[in-house]
């Protein structure tokens, strides 16, 4: 909302510098984001008045107008094609800084010679002083503009632009921004008095006004205006108009708007003589009616949206835009003019749903109190009588089927001290309010005082609503800074959080870097993991209001987001990337929220190392995988199982599921040649996803202690032959299974050569150790003999010789 | 015998002021002190001596066999340094080459924010919690005081999950605030009750500098009997102390939001101007980083909570601002734009 300072000092005198004004608006919550000063730099410029105008004697197009300034003159050489004798003009001396009507540069005035004439200054347009681009003209400044008179201090002013929060509808209103200034500096606020001629014929004997759906509007009020004659408004008008950022149309829009701004409450003319049946009905819309608006759009009404009717067809949707057939137009000559109220909720599904942003409809949508229409509309028609020339039926229509009194709040001292940590006196708190206009009555005791609220707050209803206003109108810099004082409440942190932070800090131990993608994404990225197409099952969650293609779904794994990070960032990085994202996934339940599981997915490619002139680049490859999760795993205190798996987006051969105490959380492999084709990677990918919440509850709880031996181990290495199938899980697992064996490393695994085909050797490291006794060599011969036995029974290996 | 002894000694002597190397000692050993010695020959002859030769050759003799083991001792420790100064001397690097490049993770730096912020508010005695990400109109909207109609739904642009209640109506949609977990946790804790929640949210909003469909933030509350604006201000000032040090002005102002009454706004001294006025803060000097207030009473009581027996203080605010701006970043899409170049600078 855009408010010029002019136009407020018709309601209250402004006493602080603008600087100190807009501090105070916006530190009580009325945000001035900025203003504008109009004039600052018109130094030099006065008002003068055309005093004589001569013709050039060199030039048919160019006048030589004289220009009283009061106590001199001065002659200028002028092209304007409206020059007239008597009218006031801005005019600029000889120095003054003005826009170059052509270039639109800043100049400086000099006297110059125009075809052998010098001219003294200039007669400005208003391009030229900087007020709009309007260049076609002089300006010509209204018949009481003082001769002499600096232009700034004439009609200068400040434009503030302030951010209205939605709670008040009172302040998208000069008057309402004047009782604020008024509260926030010691000020009364002077109201405009509506004084107007009647005409003899009442109003209701020319139109009457039926609400058949009270409950969606509670009051609507309205005046008739006869004999208008349409023009432009007065030139002050329009300049308040344009400062607020509207644009003006002629006099009886104009009028409206004015008041609208003015006072807050929305109008709207009807052209009188297009209302059949003269009466107005207020009602909600038939099923299939259609109204042509203003804006030349035909509009499908529907039942639960309300209209202004009249006795044939609707004429406007109620609060949100008028209907073209009863619009004002340059043929009118009476308006009927609505000033009424509305219920909020239904002006916002109705503009909503018809996609109509308005002035009006911002205003009704805020919830405007019902007292303001006859304030508003008194206002507009004493406006219309005098300067659009019309003529006011006596009285006014007011129909008020929802008149509701304002129930008055208690408030005490003791429940604002408790609510804001300062005392406060009774005093300070009806100072506070009576500023504002709230009525103050004595309450049940010598703390307390029952508050009522003046109609044009709707915003408020509670004590604690009060409370602010108090606070907001003494300063929120008065309440003091104290640290809670209560002893801190129990604390049990849940454990995800914990989990989440270790997995973070281990893997960014282990070289990732963490990356946070969208969790929105596209079905074509999604499908991007399926080397064979098919509709993803379940069907991931779609956004009903999607803002692009591209984030139309809710993910139901990090990996496609992972995977095009990866594929962008090779764009322009060679070299190792280790990437990894933590976080939810969004997994759909009938007729609930989805489940939302906290997922760990990691990418790796490239050289284990960078190049380096140590040399040494290998590549990272499955076992770094499966390295770091054992890794990472290893630190949380659980130990996996790999398990055979056939994830689809993986290499066939080389992947396997991470299995704990049976349950599986997660996945280990080397990304499917054609997913990497897909998102047009080169190289192999490896990837490990691990499922948090289903991880969780297996890293609670603390492993016991294992003693450490004080008996001297015996290592032995043993190499061993066996079919290329056997894997070495069963070789290990045989040789843990007796008692003394506490640990085995598998050191080599080794085919071809001079074993034969379909053979492999894999080679261990078997430490044995007896937390009882220091072993023998020949305790130890004799059960790696019996580890040999079992071997070789069971997996037919035999030692490589 | 005491000559060959006195050249014994001196010979020996000689022999190992020649020795250069630590192996050479062993020869020189045995060639002077070991068994087959000439030193070792006289000292076993002892015996067959007359006892007044005995004890003047066995004196000298043990004499001379004492002081070269000393003299061993001493040149074998002589040797053994200068052979460390050797290898010490051989084992020069070029300590200015680089060393091996492990590969170095790093967290987001949204991460990285959220968790010094959280460890603030712990440290206050606040608790972290997370809520849904999808949530109920009912938990995001309608409980804070925001009915279907409100104004201030415009605000907050939603997206909304494509499925309708059994009525027809859209009620699942992407969180717009995490002040949704408010009344989750006012539903499953009871007072004294001290939160945050931190996590994503989502609106529907193209992409631009300063705008992202999706970013973080952290909202908070207290409840407890008693708990005053004064505190709400004590624990936000505590936190911008902390959080931007010591001299950064603080500004507390009224401001509106549905779910608190009163409602405030706290905005820091511009970063960048110091107050003076920058393109950065609009010319106002300040940069907003958070709303606040007291809890709505008809907040506190969808919470299930009796705002006659308890008050509360609430506060939100958006955390990706934070680091940028921190580290002076100027559009907040790198964030999630996955791109080592902009995530290896934290």
């Amino acid at each position: 909302m855009k408010v010029s300072l002019k136009w407020l000092e018709d309601y209250v005198d402004v006493t602080l510098p603008v600087a100190e004004l807009a501090q105070r608006l916006t530190m009580a919550g009325i945000e001035v984001k900025g203003w504008q000063v109009i004039g600052s730099n018109w130094e030099g410029i006065v008002v003068g008045q055309i005093a004589a105008i001569n013709p050039h004697p060199h030039a048919d197009r160019l006048l030589l107008p004289t220009i009283a300034l009061g106590t001199e003159q001065q002659s200028v050489v002028c092209g304007a094609p409206n020059l007239r004798l008597g009218d006031k003009v801005a005019f600029a001396r000889v120095g003054a800084q003005l826009i170059d009507g052509h270039t639109g540069q800043v100049i400086r005035l000099e006297a110059v010679k125009i075809r052998g004439v010098v001219s003294n200054g200039m007669v400005c347009s208003e391009k030229e002083l900087g007020i709009s681009d309007y260049h076609e003209e002089i300006m010509v400044l209204p018949a009481d503009a003082p001769v002499g008179t600096p232009l700034a201090d004439y009609m200068g002013d400040v434009i503030l632009d302030l951010d209205i929060t939605p709670n008040r509808p009172d302040c998208l209103s000069v008057i309402g921004i004047a009782r604020e200034v008024a509260a926030l500096s010691g000020q009364e606020v002077h109201l405009p008095e509506a004084i107007y001629e009647e005409a003899a014929v009442p109003i209701d004997r020319q139109i009457s006004v039926d609400i058949i759906a009270p409950d969606l509007c509670p009051r609507y009020s309205a005046s008739l205006i006869t004999g208008l004659k349409m023009a432009s408004s007065p030139r002050w008008m329009q300049q308040r108009l344009l400062a607020c950022g509207m644009r003006p149309i002629n006099n009886i829009v104009d009028i409206t708007n004015y008041v609208m701004l003015e006072y807050g409450e929305p109008l709207h003319a009807f052209d009188y003589h297009q209302i059949r049946g003269k009466k107005i009905i207020v009602r909600r819309a038939k099923e299939g009616e259609v109204l042509v608006t203003l804006d030349g759009a035909r509009r499908a009404l529907s039942r639960d949206m309300l209209v202004i009717a009249d006795r044939e067809r609707a004429v406007a949707i109620a609060g949100v835009m008028g209907g073209a057939d009863s619009e004002v137009t340059e043929q009118t000559t009476a308006i009927f003019l609505e000033a009424a109220s509305f219920d909020p909720a239904s002006i916002y599904h109705t503009g909503n749903n018809l996609g109509l942003p308005s002035e009006a409809r911002m205003r009704f949508e805020r919830g405007i109190s019902p007292e303001l229409t006859i304030p508003a509309l008194e206002r507009a028609t004493q406006l219309l009588v005098q300067l659009a020339g019309g003529k006011a039926a006596k009285g006014l229509i007011d129909a008020y089927p929802g008149k509701q009194e304002r129930e008055p709040i208690l408030l005490s001292t003791g429940r604002v001290s408790s609510l804001l940590g300062v005392d406060f006196s009774l005093d300070q708190i009806k100072g506070a309010l009576t500023s504002l206009g709230f009525d103050c009555k004595p309450g049940g005791s010598a703390s307390e005082v029952r508050v009522t609220a003046p109609y044009w707050r709707s915003d408020i209803s509670l004590a604690e609503d009060l409370i602010e206003e108090v606070a907001r109108i003494i300063g929120y810099d008065r309440i003091p800074v104290t640290m809670l004082s209560e002893s801190v409440p129990r604390q049990d942190p849940e454990p995800i959080l914990k989990l989440k932070q270790e997995v973070r800090h281990s893997l960014t131990g282990y070289g990732f870097q963490e990356v946070i993608t969208y969790s929105l994404t596209s079905l074509e990225l999604l499908n991007k993991l399926l080397p064979k197409p098919h509709p993803l099952e379940p069907a991931p969650l779609r956004m009903a209001n999607p803002m692009t293609a591209d984030q139309e779904y809710l993910r139901p794994s990090l990996r496609a987001n992972l995977l095009a990070a990866l594929s962008a960032n090779r764009r322009h990085e060679e070299g190792g990337i280790r990437l990894f994202e933590l976080g939810r996934v969004y997994l759909p339940r009938p007729k609930d929220l989805p489940d939302e599981p906290e997922m760990l997915c990691g990418l790796l490619t490239g050289p284990r190392f960078e190049q380096s002139w140590r040399g040494g680049e290998v590549s990272l490859d499955f076992f770094d995988a499966k390295g770091i999760v054992e890794g990472l795993l290893s630190r949380l205190g659980v130990e996996a199982s790999f398990e055979r798996c056939s994830d689809e987006s993986l290499h066939p051969a080389r992947q396997t599921a991470i299995a704990i105490e049976g349950k599986r959380l997660g996945v280990i492999g080397e990304l499917h040649p054609k997913v990497l084709d897909a998102f047009e990677i080169s190289g192999e990918v490896y990837l490990f996803e691990v499922n948090l919440m289903a991880l969780l509850p297996l890293t609670i709880g603390h492993r016991p202690f294992q003693p450490i031996s004080r008996f001297p181990a015996i290592v032995r290495d043993m190499a061993l032959v066996v079919d290329s199938g056997v894997a070495h899980r069963q070789v290990q697992d045989i040789i843990t299974s007796f008692p003394l064996v506490s640990q085995v490393i598998i050191f080599d695994v080794y085919s071809g050569g001079q074993l034969p085909a379909g053979k492999k050797s894999l080679a261990y490291r078997i430490t044995f150790q007896s937390p009882s006794h220091t072993l023998t060599d020949e305790d130890v011969n004799k059960v790696q003999q019996q580890i040999l036995d079992k071997l070789s029974a069971e997996l037919g290996a035999s030692l490589r010789g | 015998m005491l000559n060959q002894l006195e050249e014994i000694k001196q010979k020996a002597a000689q022999e190992l002021e020649a020795v250069t190397q630590v192996r050479e000692l062993e020869s020189w050993r045995v060639r002077y002190l070991g068994k087959k010695s000439q030193l070792n020959g006289i000292l076993r002859s002892l015996a067959i001596l007359p006892l007044e030769e005995r004890k003047k050759t066995g004196a000298l003799a043990n004499q001379v066999k004492a002081s070269l083991e000393d003299s061993l001792k001493q040149k074998r420790q002589v040797l053994r340094e200068t052979q460390l100064d050797t290898t010490i001397e051989k084992g020069h690097i070029d300590i200015t080459l680089p060393g091996r490049p492990f590969s170095v993770g790093r967290l987001h730096p949204i991460t990285q924010t959220l968790h010094e912020i959280c460890d603030i508010f712990v440290s206050m005695g606040f608790q972290v919690v997370e809520g849904p990400e999808v949530e109920w109109d009912y938990y995001n909207f309608e409980a804070l005081n925001i009915p279907r109609h409100h104004p201030a739904r415009d605000t907050m642009a939603t997206l909304w999950v494509d499925v309708e209640s059994e009525g027809g109506e859209r009620n699942m949609l992407l969180r717009t605030h995490n002040t949704a977990g408010d009344i989750r946790a006012m539903e499953t804790m009871s007072p004294p009750i001290r939160v945050v929640i931190p996590g994503k949210v989502y609106r529907y909003e193209a992409s631009d500098a300063t705008h992202t469909p999706m970013f973080y933030q952290i909202d908070g509350f207290a409840v407890d009997k008693g708990i005053t604006m004064a505190e709400l201000k004590g624990t936000l000032y505590e936190f911008a102390r902390r959080f931007f040090g010591e001299d950064r002005k603080v500004r507390f102002r009224c401001d509106y939001f549905p779910f608190v009454e009163p409602g405030v706004e706290m905005a820091i001294e511009c970063l960048v101007c110091g107050g003076a006025g920058c393109r950065l803060c609009g010319n106002t000097g300040w940069i907003e980083i958070l709303g606040a207030g007291m809890t709505h009473p008809r907040v506190l009581e969808r919470g299930g909570l009796d705002p006659e027996v308890y008050t509360s203080f609430a506060f939100g605010m958006g955390i990706d601002r934070l680091p940028m701006l921190r580290y002076g970043i100027d559009d907040t899409r790198l964030f999630y734009s996955s791109d080592l170049r902009f995530l290896r600078q934290f």
